[in-house]
């Protein structure tokens, strides 16, 4: 199993080979067509995401220890943001998510979808996927933590 | 050389006029297309701002000193022009803000509270932008009152029927655009006004789009109530003017507290300042009002008359090369409307095109607009927007549908 840090620099590799945006965001947007397809169900305003200009449903589950994220979007480089946190977060623990460094992001030339306007997705992406960490990791806890059972 | 007008400065020279029209954006020029956003500064306005606080800076209406005075009067001259630049009546029915949303929260706040009881109802539109909802929203929660909206026709035209009949007798005031940031539409003011005076309703006006577009004249309007922001008309950020007719005014109490808006202070009691200083309270930004006044200056030396004649000729070539591309659905347009566009392209996000055409150096708007309801009466989760202004030219919009162009092949 790879890390999150071995697989964010994957990713870096693969961007890297393009010099020009324009390659940048077709690739981008080929990553965004292989997410897990996201149940029907979960596109309902509980599983949307706060903060995007366009709009993006995002599930987790928890399965052996392992979170596995779906998702989706009626924007395409949205999608495709969210196939990128998808490679390089799922299958991995709650823990190392939410420990994980996304600075690759900054990296492969992504930065403007960083930013605090109300446009972005990104930022709520990445909250709403350690959010959902969070959760099974408390989960996984138990009852055990009391003082972490509220989330 | 693109002439705007015979014996006018032309294109290429106004543009020399704003500094930042030659910035790069990813290694191509910036085509500045969100006018309707915000407007660029002329260096008229830009050198005034800085001479302010280089020479004559001093706090206001005080000093006995030479600077404050002279401080003071420049002030108090750009006021005048305003007063002028709306045809209003006199300098004390002009109120400087820090925008068209403060104007519209001075009123919704001031005049309601006076002026508006439970039961009661507030008029506006569907077309509005959140500035001219959210305060009388507040108000009504405030008050115990309700807000009515006249809904649109399929084209986006406000629906004139539907205005006459919610002109009820529990309305104590319509608040409408003059202009929709969305579309471009511009409301038949002369029409709305009469017919809501036949009811004895005072009306609101947010001229925020309009000013920069088109002449205004609030006696000629008769408005109770005028507003707009300096930002939108190539004047700087954090300055607004509210025009207000003084009966109105007069009767109104004043909205926030502190320096420069009394009279005499005291524990027990307080007493306030006269017309137009009740509504200004705190040191003013001096700076931006003397920014605002070149800002007219600049536009009136050049002639508005010329300016719109421009912009409708770029409107016109825009809608031209638009049409020719296959999907483009657009929103509210009408050959009248002002330099203002919103359109989708079928099947493609406008997140998706807004985001490409920023790395072709164009800079468009996408999204909601602030007006989130009137997306949901079109059905749609947001736009498109081009939005013009008196330094644009045919190339900038050229090379907007070039990109667009290749910014759709990406996608489909």
């Amino acid at each position: 199993m790879n890390t999150i840090a071995e697989k964010a620099a994957q990713l870096e590799r693969d961007f890297t080979v393009f010099d020009d945006w324009m390659d940048r965001y077709n690739y981008l947007i080929e990553i965004g067509k292989t997410i897990p397809q996201l149940d029907e169900k979960y596109k309902t305003d509980a599983y949307l995401i706060k903060g995007c200009q366009s709009r993006v449903w995002l599930y987790a589950n928890l399965e052996e220890g392992l979170i596995h994220y779906t998702a989706d979007s009626d924007a395409v480089i949205t999608r495709g943001i969210a196939g990128l946190l998808i490679r390089v977060l799922s299958g991995n623990t709650p823990q190392e998510i939410l420990d994980a460094d996304l600075q690759f992001i900054e990296r492969i030339g992504l930065q403007e979808h960083l930013s605090p306007t109300r446009s972005n997705g990104l930022v709520s992406m990445i909250k709403q996927m350690k959010l959902f960490a969070l959760a099974y990791q408390t989960k996984l806890n138990g009852a055990a933590n009391k003082e972490n059972k509220h989330v | 050389m693109e002439e705007m007008i015979h014996g006018l400065p032309d294109i290429a020279t106004i543009r020399k006029d704003f500094p930042i029209l030659k910035q790069y954006v990813h290694n191509k020029p910036l085509v500045y297309l969100d006018n309707a956003a915000t407007t660029q500064k002329p260096l008229a306005v830009l050198n005034a701002m800085q001479e302010y606080y280089q020479t004559i800076n001093s706090n206001i209406h005080r000093g006995v000193y030479s600077i404050s005075v002279e401080a003071t009067s420049r002030y108090e001259k750009a006021r005048d022009h305003i007063r002028d630049f709306l045809h209003a009546r006199e300098s004390a029915e002009i109120i400087f803000t820090r925008g068209t949303t403060e104007a519209i929260n001075l009123v919704a706040n001031s005049f309601s509270g006076k002026f508006i009881k439970k039961g009661d109802e507030i008029l506006i539109t569907a077309m509005e932008h959140h500035s001219n909802i959210v305060p009388w929203q507040m108000a009504c929660e405030r008050l115990g009152a309700s807000l009515k909206v006249v809904p649109l026709q399929s084209d986006g035209r406000l629906d004139m029927e539907a205005f006459k009949a919610l002109l009820g007798p529990k309305v104590r005031i319509a608040a409408f655009t003059h202009v929709s940031n969305v579309m471009g539409i511009i409301n038949p003011l002369g029409e709305m006004i009469a017919l809501a005076h036949e009811k004895d309703i005072p009306v609101m006006i947010d001229g925020a789009q309009a000013v920069a577009h088109i002449g205004v004249d609030v006696r000629a309007l008769d408005c109770d109530f005028y507003c707009f922001s300096g930002h939108k008309i190539y004047g700087p950020m954090g300055i607004g003017v509210l025009y207000g007719k003084r009966e109105l005014l007069d009767q109104m109490p004043p909205w926030q507290g502190g320096g420069e808006m009394i009279d005499q202070v005291s524990f027990e009691k307080t007493t306030y300042n006269e017309l137009p200083y009740k509504f200004e309270a705190g040191t003013p930004n001096v700076a931006e009002v003397i920014g605002l006044d070149l800002a007219l200056t600049y536009l009136q030396n050049i002639g508005l008359d010329n300016i719109s004649r421009h912009e409708h000729s770029l409107m016109a070539l825009l809608r031209k090369e638009l049409s020719a591309l296959d999907g483009i659905r657009f929103f509210g347009d009408h050959p009248g409307n002002t330099s203002v566009l919103s359109f989708l392209v079928d099947g493609i996000h406008a997140y998706d095109l807004g985001s490409v055409l920023d790395k072709f150096g164009i800079a468009v708007r996408t999204g909601h607009h602030c007006a989130q309801p009137l997306m949901g009466i079109l059905g749609i989760q947001g736009t498109i927007r081009v939005s013009l202004g008196l330094y644009n030219t045919k190339e900038e919009i050229i090379s907007f549908v070039e990109a667009l162009q290749k910014a759709i092949s990406i996608f489909k």
